[in-house]
């Protein structure tokens, strides 16, 4: 089973429906297939933030939600997770494919890569790089389960050595 | 200022919003943008459907589209300023996509940011709100021409499909009422006014 597969099935284990997301090619599996399933509410956003945002007024009316995003879409909501989703107490399930490293061409993805996990840990929200398919299932299922029991966020950073990264990416390396 | 923004009335923000709670009789959700659009909903009257931003400048109307994909039956309004709306034009072209048939967005147009120092936004310029709702694919994007016509664009704001945006010109007067800060209370009375469960 790949990645994706695994990750839309925990998802549907725990009732999550409404998916947000942001393109990016890593993801462009998962996002495809979440918007040809008429289990989950995809909804196309055209910022990382506006998804978060859309993901929290779901879950308050009582559908539970995740986010897509890449890296550097992380980085415009950081006032959406100090203003909305943290204080609020809101189980937002935060997923985004890691670029930046492990065969990045672009020296603005390297950079704005570095500030996601100092972010995330500024923030106290518990965050999780994924490596390996071995793993996966549990991490995954266990930290959705906490976050909605404990009523916090949670983040699964998606990386390139789970992934196989993005293939672009890849291609302007020499 | 162009168009049809220069020949509607100048409202009052605490009076329109009086006038909509009034009109709510079906348990309707409403997400308050920051600020004065907040301060006139609380001042309003509390309701155990209302929702109070703290913060997170722009996301009145994406929270109200979350609300409204989850909850189809229920009615769901979003008030933001004119200032909170540029931030996030996206939101309408995401909405507009969404075709939700049960949210209605207005806008208090005064165009400044008046709990900021009065600074002039766009729409005080040549950007019109409408226009640009109308633009992102709204089915029905109108001014709000005075009082009545406001009462009777709430009451029949389902009749031609949805979503629907409406944007009143308002005075610069402050919002009256308080902010609420605490964000968790805020949060577990909203999922209980809307019957949403933790689980």
């Amino acid at each position: 089973m790949t990645w994706f597969d695994t990750l839309l099935q925990i998802l549907k284990g725990n009732k999550v429906r409404l998916i947000a997301h942001v393109p990016d090619n890593v993801l462009t599996p998962l996002i495809n297939a979440v918007a040809a399933d008429n289990y989950f509410v995809s909804v196309g956003a055209t910022r990382e933030d506006e998804a978060v945002g859309t993901a929290t007024g779901a879950y308050m009316a009582g559908l539970r939600s995740a986010v897509l995003m890449q890296t550097s879409g992380f980085a415009l909501i950081a006032n959406a997770l100090a203003s909305l989703v943290v204080p609020y107490q809101i189980p937002a399930i935060l997923v985004i494919s890691e670029r930046g490293t492990l065969g990045e061409f672009n020296i603005g993805q390297t950079l704005v890569a570095r500030t996601m996990r100092p972010t995330l840990d500024a923030l106290g929200i518990v965050h999780h790089t994924l490596t390996d398919q071995s793993t996966l299932r549990f991490i995954l299922d266990s930290s959705i389960k906490q976050a909605f029991t404990t009523q916090t966020p949670v983040a699964f950073i998606l990386s390139p050595l789970l992934t196989g990264g993005n293939p672009a990416a890849h291609a302007h390396l020499i | 200022m162009t168009g049809e923004r220069t020949t509607v009335a100048t409202l009052n923000r605490t009076a329109l919003t009086r006038r909509l709670v009034e009109r709510l009789k079906h348990d309707e959700a409403v997400i308050g943008g920051i600020g004065n659009a907040n301060f006139d909903l609380i001042a309003a009257g509390h309701r155990a459907q209302n929702f109070y931003m703290l913060g997170s400048m722009g996301l009145a109307c994406p929270i109200a589209l979350g609300v409204a994909l989850a909850q189809p039956q229920r009615g769901v309004i979003a008030l933001e300023g004119d200032g909170s709306m540029l931030m996030m034009l996206g939101s309408l072209a995401t909405i507009a996509n969404m075709r939700p048939a049960n949210l209605t967005i207005i806008i208090w147009d005064n165009g400044i940011y008046q709990i900021t120092g009065k600074q002039a936004t766009a729409t005080g310029g040549v950007t019109d709100i409408v226009a640009l709702a109308r633009g992102a694919g709204f089915p029905r994007a109108e001014w709000v021409r005075d009082e009545a016509h406001f009462d009777i664009l709430i009451d029949r704001r389902f009749e031609a499909g949805g979503p629907v945006l409406l944007a009143a010109k308002i005075d610069d007067k402050p919002g009256k009422g308080r902010q609420a800060r605490d964000p968790p209370l805020i949060r577990r009375r909203f999922m209980e006014g809307l019957g949403a469960s933790r689980d």
